[in-house]
């Protein structure tokens, strides 16, 4: 009864443990850390800055979301990470093609 | 190593909530109705993201990024927002525990580290103001302004929302809707955090180098 009702309710429970907290920790300071040392020491310049300072911050979207917010432990239907799919397309064709339509435009004028 | 083993109460003090279970439904639904209007903050915050971008060279012959920008504040700023980040999961572990006085220290906790954040942000709006960068010197400054504004007004309600979590907390314990509360802002707390990533890393770090 108990393990019946516990399974139909995938945003019941986030667990989690002080180990997997502390490494999603660890890892978002080392994620936040490289762009610094990357930005002070002019390291990189133009695109490859850009793509790399964008990596660094996509990478730790997905540590927060799998260490902290426990996207990983939902049960079957996954509708989080459904929902989560579909926010995120909307942002990509919104910032990606506000950007596309700007830089054609540009061009243009 | 140690650490690995007390991973296990957390999961075991889940048990005792199963008699609860009453309306697990209705707080499994609200906790997925929050996730939904997080999805809708991902699409405010991408609308905002998108004009900046867009607008970020448009300076109006005002100052620019570059010239505007100091890091060194605003790494600080994103340190304390991440070790906040932690501490408002250590909140969640004590409460799997069952261990309300840490709940609330780790919430409180939490509170304050957001509270520096905001008290830098200010700092730093000010400093802007004064050296005549204000909303409206220029397309890239209101976008700015926008931008980072609506991500530290969120903060201010998650603060607000964090302080009456913790009174309840104090007069009710921890039960199941507390317990759906505390997650609940836990989530919303995280999702500021991984927001202020890629302002800090879209806006700053892009902004100087």
């Amino acid at each position: 009864m108990a393990a019946s009702s516990k399974a139909n309710h995938p945003a019941e429970d986030t667990h989690g443990s002080l180990r997997s907290y502390t490494i999603g920790f660890v890892f978002s300071i080392v994620l936040t850390v490289i762009p610094i040392a990357i930005v002070r020491s002019d390291w990189l310049e133009g695109t490859a800055n850009a793509v790399v300072l964008m990596g660094a911050a996509v990478l730790q979207l997905i540590v927060q979301l799998l260490f902290f917010m426990h996207l990983r432990e939902e049960k079957n239907p996954r509708y989080n990470l459904l929902s989560l799919i579909f926010g995120l397309v909307i942002l990509l064709v919104v910032v990606a093609g506000s950007m596309w339509i700007m830089m054609f435009n540009q061009v243009a004028g | 190593m140690a650490s690995i083993h007390s991973a296990e109460p957390a999961q075991h003090a889940n048990i005792p909530q199963e008699q609860h279970h009453d309306h697990p439904d209705l707080e499994g639904m609200r906790t997925f109705g929050f996730w939904i209007y997080l999805m809708t903050d991902v699409l405010i915050f991408g609308t905002f993201f998108a004009a900046y971008i867009v607008l970020r060279g448009n300076t109006n012959g005002g100052p620019g990024p570059a010239e505007l920008f100091e890091l060194n504040g605003i790494i600080v700023s994103t340190f304390l927002l991440l070790a906040s980040s932690y501490t408002c999961g250590l909140a969640v572990l004590a409460m799997n525990k069952g261990k309300k006085r840490a709940l609330m220290g780790w919430l409180a906790f939490t509170a304050i580290l957001g509270a520096a954040f905001i008290g830098l942000e200010i700092t730093e709006f000010t400093h802007l103001v004064q050296e005549g960068a204000t909303m409206g010197t220029s397309a890239f400054l209101s976008a700015f302004y926008t931008l980072v504004g609506t991500h530290g007004l969120h903060v201010c309600i998650g603060l607000i929302w964090m302080v009456a979590v913790i009174l309840q907390l104090a007069s009710k314990g921890i039960t199941p809707v507390m317990k759906r509360k505390v997650q609940t802002i836990s989530l919303f707390w995280h999702f500021l955090d991984v927001v202020w990533i890629f302002v800090f890393t879209v806006v700053y770090l892009m902004g100087v180098s």
